[in-house]
């Protein structure tokens, strides 16, 4: 038997890039099982119709760039995009709301820049921004988590789902007159435009905020399955808890001065993109800062862009624009967050001087 | 048990130790050709010391180390050395090495070899250097000269001596078995090290995967006199690795560009431990060793004790090598050992492992996928550095940042690439990286040198030309010098050549000084064969341009040498100067007849007037006597007359008077002139002679005319007559006088020109005494040998040379200040000499200075 020459080392770890990609999502079932259970069918649809997509737009791209398509196609990742993106988006978007995001993420945001590991934005966050800005009012299609009425679980039907994503949401509105509407506020929302009343007020009059249970428990789901992932080692504790850490303090301080006017620390942690941001799109390691420290830093940013924006901006919700923003400053986080290799008294940071060539 | 801390990161692949671990060492079998490598180690490679035909004996030196940095080899076993040259050996590159081929007799004769009775005996040096003579190096991995690391300097205090055990890679089980089978060997090594070493604290950091090997160890230090630990450090990869282990063990990190006994630790390896047990006990040198053969290419992976040069094809037979299960031969572990394509490369004394790994076992690698960062590697790393960030910059080739992300202190253990989920080869990006920087560096150090060359030449070749300008434009200022000095050279006192004799004397003992300092030192910087070529070169140059100096001093002062007080005298100036200066006479010669010929008609001319003046003394006269005879016949007939001709007669006498004295002054005049001495002159007094002769007539004249106008002055009848005559004499008698006044002054000219002449002569005579005298001392000095320049040229050339000396000495002084801080820079070892030299040369410097300081006021005061 011929001998190969090759480098050192000569074992490698079986987990790849592919196994990871599985792992991601497979942490993300808990959170699509919570918000099937609580919104109802929509978002597996969403993340059915997202992932048929992504497959395919990511295949076309790679035969495009003339790669071998179905190797690069078994990595996982545009799965795991277009999940993460149906998870973001309302459970009862338009399909072509999607299918937007979708190509977004998938194509300009990830293949233009050269596949997988090249792309300085997060393709989901970056699909998620361009359809909330383009389509503000199809971007508020969230429904009351679950019918009143008799107290019962109740959820729209499959086929009604499909009919309000691929056809008219009028007839199933009319069909089923407990639903008022499909633009219903979010607890974000809802805390966001008080008209003039407090924060303890809007919780008492609200009955959307009278359904925020559900959103604890959706947020719960994303927790378990970041948790399972730490726990596998796919990515460090550093971003998802520094992101959860500061949000938390942040919104500590400003409920503690001004309870009326600012939501507590548990709204903002468990409602709106919190914990599937913090677990899993601050993680996406191709988009953020690299060191320990740098993700530190990176997650931390994150956290008071979002808290800025929830708080005093125009949206009710900051994820996408402050993920963004911090891919932004990645690179620069990297150059300053060096870690202290063996033998050295400090970390280098900055640009590399020329004192350090010899 | 020590306290057991921890390093960043680490793996933990699978071990496979076990399979190797079954049985017992066994002893290879005796090959029929063994290739002992010369190279075997870090550092020089030995030196073949037998020839190829000689019967070699078992533990016989074949190979003599080079330097210090090197260790001896030996033959493994007895027979005939069949061939010295190139053979395949254990190296990544896969490139052939220089080997020594010994055909074995089967006779394993030893050389007569005892160990040490009492190692204690001997001086820690000695025992450094018999551990040297033993060929004993670092068997860990890299072959560390085992004597170099124990050759500790005098700012190296050790407490802690770390025996390595820990044994990390995966499948390598020659230290756990050494340890298991021999431990009481390595504690009597570890003995010996103590001797040398006195730390106060020894541990032996061994991974917890090995337990039987612990107790073997802690069985054996029991009632050891020395403290010693047997630490299990936990199981992770690199834990063997030096500065893993130093950490893991006393939690203090090596510094970065530092060595472990600068934080008071050695550590050795336990098979170097072991052979040194062996070389000091039994005075056997390294000849063989414990190598692992497994993989699932053998079918009884084993542990073999195996003489150095024993081919891989040997041992893996001697395992069960099943050829058509092997794609893979690994020499080392999986994490850093290299593959091999050829049974026939021996085993050296750092191979401790040989995989024959199926395709099962060890599959080719997937294609690359892009880093997606997701920071494993980062997780795993050893030495905490940013494996991906690296793998970027060597891709991009921005290899400044490779560096600055601390590049060079990757150690290459590989846990990164283990741990890669997208296949990415990293250890290899790295290495290709660190090579790359290498070799920038080389290229950059290549034209750097080329450069500076380049720049040397272009000033050089500048200087010259500026040199040629400046010696033609003093030449020529010399020269016109000389010609303004010609003039006045016989006015000119000669310089003072003995001051200047000396300052030159001066100046060139100086510059010997200079010249034999400079021949030291380059002796000293070539005998340094570590001095870079460069200083060398820079030196050579130093010397050369002392020794021109001094050559152009030592000729200044040899041209110098005046005609009196030095044999040297260059014949030709003397006989250019007595030329010139008949020249000169000649010259003036021409000159005097010049001035002769010059006053002639100045001569002539006098003559003319004077011839004139005679004409018109004679008209006069003649017109006079006319007129006087007319008065004669006149007065006897007008007596009534004679009132106004008595009138007439009275201005006639004052004319007369006054002629007579200006005769008189001419007279003396000429006689003055006359008394000057000019010859020329004799016809301007016979003139003159004339002229009073004539003018004595006049008076006559006038005497016999005022008689009868005195006797008769009533009787004058026709004065009115008369009058007129006697006017118009008087007026040309006035006219006469102006004529002779001029004369006068001609004559006066002519005698000034005589009096030039005669200073024209009395130079000539001088000229002519000069010339006899220049002619003499050119008789004199017909026989010297050398060129006499005259005063003032050589004044010249004196200060020309002045400065140009100090030009040189200045140049020379920055030169020396350029290559010492090139030098420094460079570290050489030269610095302190160069700096004394410059010393040298600044205070030859301020000498130079001094000197052209000197001449310049010397000059100004003449």
């Amino acid at each position: 038997m011929p001998h190969i020459r090759i480098s050192s080392p000569h074992v490698q770890r079986p987990t790849k890039t592919a196994d990871i990609m599985r792992l991601v999502i497979i942490a993300t079932l808990p959170g699509l099982f919570g918000m099937t259970f609580f919104f109802g069918w929509g978002t597996l649809i969403n993340v059915v119709l997202a992932s048929v997509m992504a497959i395919s737009l990511e295949a076309i791209c790679i035969k495009l760039r003339r790669r071998p398509v179905l190797f690069y196609v078994r990595d996982n990742s545009a799965l795991l995009t277009a999940i993460l993106l149906a998870l973001a988006l309302p459970p009862f978007a338009p399909w072509w709301v999607t299918a937007t995001a979708v190509f977004v993420a998938i194509v300009i945001a990830k293949q233009i820049y050269g596949g997988l590991g090249q792309n300085p934005f997060n393709p989901a966050m970056v699909g998620y921004a361009l359809v909330l800005i383009s389509f503000p009012v199809e971007m508020t299609r969230w429904t009351a988590p679950f019918d009143l009425n008799g107290n019962t679980w109740e959820v729209l039907g499959f086929a009604d789902t499909l009919t309000v994503i691929f056809g008219s949401w009028q007839e199933i509105i009319q069909a089923h007159p407990y639903i008022d509407s499909f633009t219903s506020a979010t607890p974000l929302d809802t805390l966001k435009h008080r008209n003039g009343l407090t924060v303890e007020e809007v919780w008492q009059s609200s009955e959307v905020m009278a359904n925020v249970g559900a959103w604890y428990a959706v947020s719960l789901c994303y927790f378990v399955g970041g948790i399972f992932l730490i726990y596998r080692k796919i990515y460090t504790w550093h971003a998802p808890l520094t992101l959860l850490i500061t949000l938390a303090l942040i919104s500590a301080i400003f409920f503690a001065i001004d309870p009326d006017n600012y939501a507590d620390p548990l709204i903002h942690l468990t409602t709106g993109a919190t914990m599937l941001g913090a677990f899993f799109i601050v993680t996406d390691p191709v988009s953020s800062a690299t060191s320990n420290r740098g993700k530190v830093v990176f997650a931390a940013g994150i956290a008071i862009l979002v808290y800025i924006v929830r708080t005093w901006g125009n949206y009710p919700d900051a994820l996408a624009f402050a993920v963004m923003l911090m891919n932004l400053c990645a690179p620069f986080i990297d150059q300053y967050t060096q870690p202290r290799s063996y033998g050295y008294k400090k970390p280098n940071s900055g640009q590399p001087s020329k004192e350090n060539h010899s | 048990m020590g306290k057991v801390f921890t390093f960043h990161g680490g793996i933990h692949p699978p071990e496979n130790k076990h399979r190797s671990t079954q049985l017992p060492i066994a002893t290879a079998p005796l090959p029929k050709l063994l290739h002992i490598p010369l190279q075997q180690h870090i550092g020089a490679a030995s030196k073949a010391c037998v020839k190829v035909g000689d019967k070699v004996l078992k533990g016989q030196r074949i190979g003599d180390a080079q330097g210090d940095f090197s260790v001896p080899v030996h033959a493994s076993s007895s027979g005939i050395v069949t061939a010295i040259g190139n053979h395949a050996v254990p190296h990544p590159s896969g490139m052939p090495a220089t080997c020594i081929s010994i055909e074995t007799d089967g006779q394993e004769q030893w050389i007569a070899h005892s160990g040490l009775a009492d190692f204690t005996a001997l001086s820690t040096a000695e025992l450094i250097d018999y551990i040297r003579d033993r060929g004993i190096c670092g068997m860990g991995g890299a072959g560390f000269p085992t004597a170099v690391k124990l050759h500790l300097g005098d700012h190296h205090i050790i407490n802690t001596l770390i025996i390595n055990a820990a044994e990390c890679e995966p499948y390598i089980s020659a230290d756990d078995l050494l340890m298991r089978e021999r431990a009481e060997h390595i504690i009597a090594g570890i003995d010996v090290l103590q001797h040398l070493i006195k730390a106060s604290h020894i541990i032996i950091g061994i991974e917890d995967n090995k337990p039987q090997a612990i107790r073997a160890l802690e069985t054996a230090i029991v009632g050891c006199r020395y403290n010693i630990d047997v630490v299990s450090v936990p199981t992770k990869y690199p834990s063997g690795g030096e500065k893993q282990l130093i950490q893991l063990l006393t939690n203090v990190e090596v510094p970065h560009g530092g060595i472990p006994a600068d934080v008071g630790i050695v550590c050795q390896n336990v098979g170097t431990v072991y052979a040194i047990h062996r070389a000091i006990a039994y005075g056997e040198s390294l000849i063989s060793r414990i190598v692992t053969v497994t993989g699932d290419g053998v079918s009884k992976p084993q542990n073999f004790e195996t003489l150095i040069g024993t081919p891989f094809c040997t041992l893996l037979e001697a395992a069960g090598h099943l050829q058509n299960n092997t794609s893979r031969l690994i020499v080392g572990g999986p994490m850093m050992g290299y593959t091999i394509d050829d049974l026939e490369i021996p085993v050296s004394k750092t191979t401790n492992c040989i995989i024959a790994a199926s395709p099962r076992e060890m599959p080719a690698p997937d294609p690359a996928l892009a880093c997606i960062r997701c920071g494993q590697c980062e997780q795993v790393c050893p030495v905490q550095l940013l494996p991906q960030q690296l793998h970027w910059y060597a891709k991009s080739q921005e290899y400044d940042k490779a560096q600055q992300h601390n590049l060079f202190d990757c150690i290459e253990c590989g846990a990164c690439s283990f741990v890669c989920p997208s296949n990415i080869p990293l250890v290899q990006y790295y290495r290709h990286a660190k090579t790359a920087i290498k070799e920038e560096a080389q290229d950059k150090r290549k034209s750097d040198i080329a450069r500076e060359r380049f720049e040397a030449k272009q000033m050089r070749e500048q200087r010259a030309i500026e040199e040629k300008a400046t010696k033609r434009k003093a030449r020529a200022e010399q020269a016109a010098k000389a010609q303004a000095e010609k003039q006045k050279v016989a006015q000119q006192p000669p310089l003072d050549p003995v001051g200047q004799q000396q300052l030159l004397k001066q100046q060139v003992s100086a510059e010997k000084l200079n010249v034999e300092q400079l021949q030291q030192q380059f002796a000293v910087l070539q005998a340094q064969s570590n001095t870079e070529a460069s200083a060398i070169q820079l030196g050579d140059l130093q010397l050369k341009k002392a020794q021109l100096n001094l050559q152009r001093t030592e000729q200044a002062l040899l041209s110098y040498q005046p005609a009196d007080c030095a044999p040297d005298i260059d014949i030709k100036k003397l006989k250019v100067a007595a030329a010139m200066a008949s020249t000169k006479l000649k010259k003036a010669q021409q000159a005097l007849k010049n001035a002769q010929e010059k006053s002639q008609p100045g001569i002539e001319l006098l003559t003319t007037t004077i011839l004139a003046l005679e004409k018109t003394a004679s008209s006069a006269n003649a017109a006079y006597s006319d007129a006087s005879n007319h008065c004669l016949a006149t007065s006897s007939t007008n007596l009534a007359s004679t009132e106004p001709a008595t009138g007439a007669a009275k201005k006639l006498k004052i004319a007369v008077a006054i002629a007579r004295t200006k005769l008189k002054r001419a007279q003396a005049q000429l006689s003055k002139a006359t008394a000057e001495g000019t010859k020329n002159l004799a016809d301007l007094a016979q003139s003159v002679t004339d002229l009073s002769a004539k003018l004595s007539t006049a008076e006559a004249d006038f005497k016999v005319i005022s008689e009868p106008i005195q006797t008769q002055p009533a009787s004058d009848s026709h004065p009115s007559r008369d009058q007129p005559d006697l006017k118009t004499l008087k007026t040309m008698a006035a006219i006469a006088r102006t004529k002779l006044k001029k004369a006068h002054s001609r004559l006066e000219k002519l005698s000034a020109e005589e009096q030039q002449d005669h200073q024209l002569l009395a130079e000539i005579t001088r000229l002519e005494e000069k010339v006899l005298l220049t002619q003499a001392s050119y008789l004199q000095a017909k026989d010297a040998s050398a060129s006499q320049p005259d005063a003032a040229q050589n004044k010249a050339a004196k200060q020309a040379s002045l400065e140009e000396h100090l030009q040189k000495t200045l140049t020379l002084f920055d030169r020396a200040q350029q290559a010492l801080k090139k030098a420094e820079a460079n570290k050489s070892p030269a610095v302190q000499k160069m700096r004394i030299s410059i010393e040298k040369i600044s205070v030859k410097l301020a000498a130079a200075e001094h000197a052209l300081q000197q001449h310049n006021s010397s000059q100004d005061q003449e």
